[in-house]
């Protein structure tokens, strides 16, 4: 059945773009490990740091199209999903520093010695041990998505009421992890990462596997939503973004539909800011800032809203750019993106994906007023 | 015209039915009788109460006062949407809305009586039950060649005729049809009402509609609307030459 769910649901294009993923996933960490540094392939550390980064951001671009390209539910909040998964990831990588810390407290992060902490919170228990961190990663963005989703979806908040919603909850979430008492360090957040499952994080191999990971999750993602939105489900889901009321009438229980979609994407944005948050080496409050979650919204408007590989593109085209503006003109990256979403919103409102069919109809429409 | 409550033979049931909106009656003491396997046309001026009384059947606005019984047993009062639907009350709605990024035989499918919950939807594949019931809708609907069409494509007549469909496939007890040939031409509107009688012969369907030729190619029990009240019933000619319904027809 689930074989079936795979193969009956992928279209090709999603197929061939799993495929390009995985490749280039495998290729650009094996580039870095076996070229010398001389050849014209190799590829360094950094490019491979950015290129991890980026796939960690095409997953969330991917898990907000998910929501917003297929349900209609525009979340203003996703970054939040992102910053816990990658939070979860932070206290299971500070646990693992043990006496190598600036205290030597083989118990206590650094910052818990500084804050004069006498004990582990109960909230830190567990989180030794990958075991326990990794379900975990999934489990807190769900659960958190679960909770705003069932809420939100059974009082029927829709369109800018819910997206108001998110960026409140990621704006209240942000305020919070800024609070020292909340044992979570604090606005400085969580680095000086050692060690992942025994490797050290700054480790060649470790890197090329965690760049790697990044790939394969956002391969693994592609499929699952491909599947979904092929599925009949599917369809029942973008006739829920097009007439939800409609669906209602026919009988739909259309909470139920907006519930998987909210909460499987929050899982999946969990998922990506573990990733992320090993291969950065740090996690801060910061990621919960508002700006951020737009800016994945940003990335999808781009790519083409409604497509699975618009956001991957997307969110490798805006952040491939942020890179090289932030870089070069530092002073102009935020007014390039201002002019980004006007310009997109403006014309192309289908993004990169949408091009092709304007560009054809473009072509058309001249040759039916010379006919008419 | 009292009748005792959930006696009642009727498919529908409703009794001292009041909605008011700030204060104004959309409805007033409302009762109104349909027996099963009946088809009734509904008439009456704008804001008579005919769409307010279609909201209130569906579950969309709650009634202020009064009783709502579907099949002698069912408070729809107490129901929402997807309750009453699953119950077997299909509602075409004024404005066609279909679902205009799907094709003509997946808006069918997505109505099809049967599959409503998620997880069962993520691993279901139409079975040949289904996809023979879609072909059938498709002739009564006369759609066919258009079955592969995305539905934003369709002309207002192709749309209604879809909805029309996609209330059959919800094979509900009830239809309830809102202004169905509004904007359609003579031919298409005469379609319609073959459509639809060849529908009223396994469904009961309750009509709203302004189109008087219509109404009587429909050849069906009357009821007339007036200000959220039953005016008058009966065959279209004895409602025609009721008084009253002139006045409140011609006499404003």
């Amino acid at each position: 059945m689930i074989t079936r769910f795979f193969w009956h649901g992928l279209d090709r294009y999603v197929r061939v773009m799993v495929a390009v993923v995985l490749i280039i996933g495998l290729a650009m960490p094996l580039l870095n490990l076996l070229m010398p540094q001389s050849s014209p392939l190799y590829v360094s550390a950094y490019t491979l740091q950015l290129f991890g980064k980026y796939l960690c951001y095409a997953s969330l671009a991917l898990a907000v199209d998910l929501v917003w390209g297929f349900c209609g539910i525009l979340s203003l909040g996703h970054a939040a999903f992102f910053a816990l998964g990658g939070y979860c990831m932070g206290m299971y990588l500070l646990r693992q520093i043990g006496t190598r810390g600036v205290y030597g407290n083989p118990l206590l992060p650094d910052f818990m010695v500084f804050l004069g902490y006498k004990e582990l919170p109960w909230f830190w228990h567990g989180f030794d041990s990958f075991w326990f961190a990794a379900p975990m990663i999934v489990i807190v963005p769900s659960v958190l998505a679960l909770a705003l989703g069932w809420f939100a979806f059974r009082s029927r908040v829709t369109g800018v009421y819910l997206s108001i919603i998110t960026q409140a909850m990621t704006f209240a979430l942000l305020l919070a992890f800024f609070r020292n008492d909340m044992g979570l360090g604090g606005n400085n957040g969580m680095t000086d990462f050692k060690d992942i499952l025994g490797f050290s994080v700054q480790a060649p191999g470790t890197r090329a596997v965690l760049c790697f990971a990044s790939a394969l999750a956002l391969a693994i993602f592609l499929a699952i939503s491909g599947a979904i939105v092929g599925s009949r489900f599917g369809k029942a889901l973008t006739a829920v973004r097009d007439a939800e009321s409609r669906m209602r009438f026919l009988g739909y229980r259309v909470e139920g539909y907006k519930l998987f979609v909210f909460v499987l994407s929050a899982a999946m944005a969990g998922i990506a800011g573990a990733l992320y948050v090993p291969q950065v080496g740090i996690i801060n409050p910061g990621e919960f800032s508002p700006g951020n979650s737009i800016e994945a919204v940003l990335w999808v408007a781009v790519g083409g809203r409604g497509t699975l590989i618009g956001p991957v593109i997307g969110a490798f085209i805006v952040n491939f750019a942020k890179t090289y503006l932030t870089g070069a003109l530092p002073e102009v990256w935020l007014f390039a993106l201002g002019a980004l979403f006007i310009g997109v919103t403006l014309f192309m409102p289908k993004g990169v994906m949408g091009l092709w069919a304007q560009y054809k109809a473009r072509r058309a429409r001249p040759k039916r007023t010379a006919a008419a | 015209m009292k009748a005792p409550v959930k006696s009642t033979s009727a498919l529908l049931y409703l009794s001292g039915v009041t909605v008011s909106f700030d204060g104004f009656r959309a409805l007033n003491n409302l009762s109104l009788l349909i027996e099963p396997g009946e088809m009734r046309a509904i008439i009456g001026p704008n804001g008579a109460g005919k769409t307010t009384m279609m909201d209130v059947v569906t579950g969309k606005t709650r009634p202020d006062a009064g009783e709502v019984v579907f099949d002698g047993q069912s408070d729809l009062t107490k129901l929402d949407e997807a309750s009453i639907a699953t119950l077997g009350i299909g509602r075409k709605f004024q404005k066609p809305t279909v679902f205009e990024s799907h094709t003509v035989r997946d808006n069918l499918l997505l109505a099809l009586a049967g599959l409503r919950s998620w997880y069962k939807l993520l691993s279901a594949a139409p079975t040949k039950a289904e996809n023979d019931r879609l072909d059938e809708i498709l002739t009564i609907i006369r759609m066919g060649p258009q079955q592969y069409m995305p539905a934003a494509r369709l002309s207002h007549g192709q749309k209604q005729w879809l909805e029309i469909g996609m209330l059959l496939a919800q094979n509900p007890k009830l239809l309830l049809v809102d202004e169905p040939v509004a904007g359609m031409t003579d031919v298409e509107t005469e379609t319609t009402a073959q459509v639809l009688r060849e529908v009223n012969k396994s469904h009961s369907v309750v009509v709203v509609e302004h189109d008087m030729s219509f109404v009587r190619a429909l050849g069906v029990k009357v009821t007339v609307l007036h200000e959220g009240s039953m005016l008058a019933e009966g065959s279209l000619d004895q409602v025609s030459a009721d008084p009253r319904v002139v006045e409140v027809y011609l006499g404003r």
